[in-house]
């Protein structure tokens, strides 16, 4: 259990940065979930708190410690991997207590953490086994378990779900989340899948290019994302995307068609004649309204159907309808003014409330 | 595994519909069976009997009644009439010239193997490629000077003259680095956030990893070091550390001098170490040549 600090990371490869300054700051107990596409900078972020990196610039503390030159060894920090990274040679027992043992803790303390760590992963039964006679998930069991024997100050998790099967990977995700819960240790876990990131996360970091978009918690993230980017990445359908022109008494948004929509009233200080991107999430329209949908894809999931159409003005848009698909080829619809997102046309930022 | 063994299984599968196909696979194996076992039934046949038949131009392809006699002439006496030296002498020579290289080769690889896979320092790749084309050159190349080096050390009729030149092995290294780089990184950081330093990650996971490579090399390196014949040849000038290779030479004379039921006894006995080895390691030699899972 400890505090994570980070201020000002930077990593360089070679010529090209790949990350600008990273600043993050990790309460004692918390989960943090680093989430973002393949290439904005997250792995790299989580190799250099594990010190399998070092980064070009900036500091890393583990309780007001700074380890930023320190052995991955050296800073009491447990990984589990992607692909487990298990000891192919080794039984499961051995596997565990590997670490246990280089750090030349008693026979008989090993003994009794890795029986305690097979209990409440479930493996009590497979500690003799090699790693190719388990499967997936308890491989990834296994895996945790490795990190769990240790008794870290830190978890670091890199997309451990991502070999798993779906089924699988929904079982584990709420395993780890007891678990982290549970064992009240600090963690830190990096994927790429929005679902995995907003159902575990205490708090979500979104990456973006090297860069974090924002820091914050997930339905935070969700109601309020702080720029397109993350409008665009969390949330499934994505966001649809308008361009629009504040009207000249700044109370609603002209689309290109000339329809017009009102903005939620005391929410975003916009100014007027000002090129805006209005945001909407599919859930959050409604039948019927102003705007004219021609549909040309429906995906039926039961409960609800998700609806792909084009607006006369050219723009795609997806909607989510609750119950049986719709019949009729030209939906109208209404964007709900409460839910509406806006944000700066140039800068991509979500406007500020009024001052 | 599997696959590999149902490629093979797949073409006889093939041959097995058609009986004309399959007759002329079976007069194909046999005539290769004859051609690589006949030598070596007369070699041990002829051991078999005395003096005399094989020097009146017999060739005998039955057993005769004199292999209790020459196998215990030549282990315990050599070839007496041209001052050999005991074939066990000779086989025990062989035996700890063929290991020591064996042992060598695959320590001395193996590390420098590790040191050129998994270390980042500066002229790692110089040092890869000058290992690396060393394998270009054949013995013969460079044997001269490495005459003159051992000479100058005064191990000339040593087992370390013997040995030692013969130990370095670019082959050997090149296949330890290949297998090396197979090992995931996630495997050498798990093993680095266990705290394991690089002498322990050697230890307790590069080698057991390596077993059946490590297995495989024996069986082939010590066929190479048992069969070692023109570098003892230099070095070895006195009988006390004399190979089997050399004695075998040792004993062809002029035509009507060679004693040929001693020559081969004494060839039928060089045969059986190479033989015991790969019998007895042919499993793991299999394992270490197709497993590519780990």
């Amino acid at each position: 259990m400890a505090e994570l600090k980070l201020s000002g990371i930077v990593k360089n490869f070679g010529a090209v940065r790949v990350l600008h300054g990273i600043d993050l700051a990790v309460q004692n107990g918390e989960m943090i979930v680093i989430v973002g596409a393949s290439g904005c900078g997250k792995s790299t972020l989580l190799r250099i708190v594990a010190g399998l990196e070092r980064a070009t610039g900036g500091t890393v503390l583990i309780d007001d410690r700074d380890v930023t030159a320190l052995e991955p060894a050296a800073r009491d920090i447990a990984m589990v991997f992607q692909n487990y990274a298990l000891y192919p040679h080794m039984r499961v027992f051995d596997n565990m207590a590997y670490g246990l043992r280089i750090r030349g803790l008693a026979k008989d303390d090993i003994k009794r953490r890795v029986q305690e760590a097979a209990d409440l992963l479930g493996l009590s039964a497979l500690l003799d086994r090699r790693p190719r006679e388990l499967s997936g998930g308890q491989r990834q069991r296994v895996a945790m378990g490795r990190a769990i024997v240790r008794e870290p100050k830190l978890f670091l998790f890199d997309e451990p779900l991502s070999n798993l099967d779906a089924k699988l990977r929904v079982a584990m995700r709420a395993e780890i989340k007891r678990l982290q819960r549970r064992l009240g240790v600090t963690s830190l876990f990096v994927t790429h899948d929005q679902v995995e990131a907003m159902t575990l996360g205490d708090r979500l970091v979104v990456m973006h290019e090297g860069r974090a978009a924002q820091i914050a918690s997930p339905m935070e993230i969700f109601e309020r994302p702080a720029d397109t980017y993350v409008a665009g990445f969390i949330g499934s359908p994505a966001m649809n995307f308008l361009p629009a022109t504040i009207t000249e008494d700044g109370k609603g948004a002209r689309l290109s068609d000339g329809n017009i929509i009102a903005l939620p009233p005391g929410q975003f200080a916009a100014q007027p004649g000002q090129k805006v991107t209005l945001g909407i999430r599919p859930e959050h329209i409604s039948l019927p309204g102003p705007l004219r949908l021609t549909t040309d894809l429906i995906e039926p999931l039961g409960s609800e159907s998700v609806v792909h159409g084009r607006l006369a003005s050219g723009e795609t848009m997806a909607l989510r309808l609750p119950g049986a698909p719709p019949s009729a080829t030209v939906l109208e619809i209404a964007p709900r003014a409460e839910h509406l997102h806006v944000f700066d046309a140039e800068t991509g930022k979500r406007l500020p409330p009024p001052a | 595994m599997s696959e590999a063994r149902n490629s093979i299984a797949a073409p006889m599968g093939m041959a097995g519909s058609n009986p004309r196909a399959d007759m002329l696979t079976h007069i194909i194996l046999v005539l290769g069976v004859l051609l690589f076992a006949l030598p070596i039934w007369i070699v041990l046949m002829g051991s078999t009997h005395d003096a005399g038949t094989i020097g009146r131009g017999d060739v005998p392809l039955l057993p005769g009644a004199e292999a209790a006699a020459n196998y215990s002439a030549v282990w315990s006496q050599g070839n007496k009439r041209r001052a050999g030296v005991p074939v066990s002498i000779m086989m025990f020579n062989s035996a700890i010239m063929a290991l020591l290289i064996t042992f060598g080769k695959i320590a001395i690889s193996i590390i420098s193997a590790y040191a050129v896979a998994f270390f980042s320092f500066p002229g790692r790749m110089l040092f890869f490629w000058a290992i690396f084309i060393t394998l270009m050159l054949p013995v013969e190349v460079r044997i001269f000077p490495t005459f003159q080096v051992v000479s100058d050390l005064g191990l000339v009729n040593t087992y370390a003259g013997l040995i030692v030149p013969l130990i370095a092995s670019a082959t050997a290294t090149l296949l330890f680095r290949q297998f090396f780089l197979t090992i995931p990184d996630e495997l050498v950081e798990a093993a680095k956030m266990d705290g394991a330093g690089p002498i322990r990650f050697f230890k307790d996971v590069v080698l057991p990893l390596s077993a059946t490579n490590i297995a495989a090399l024996f069986v082939i390196l010590f066929v190479y070091g048992w069969n070692q014949y023109l570098w003892p040849l230099l070095v070895t000038t006195s009988t006390d550390v004399e190979t089997i290779m050399i004695g075998i030479v040792k004993m062809l004379g002029s035509q009507g001098d060679t004693e040929w039921h001693l020559v081969m006894t004494t060839t039928v006995l060089a045969l059986l170490p190479p033989v015991a080895i790969v019998i007895l390691m042919q499993r793991w030699f299999v394992k270490g040549l197709v497993e590519t899972e780990k």
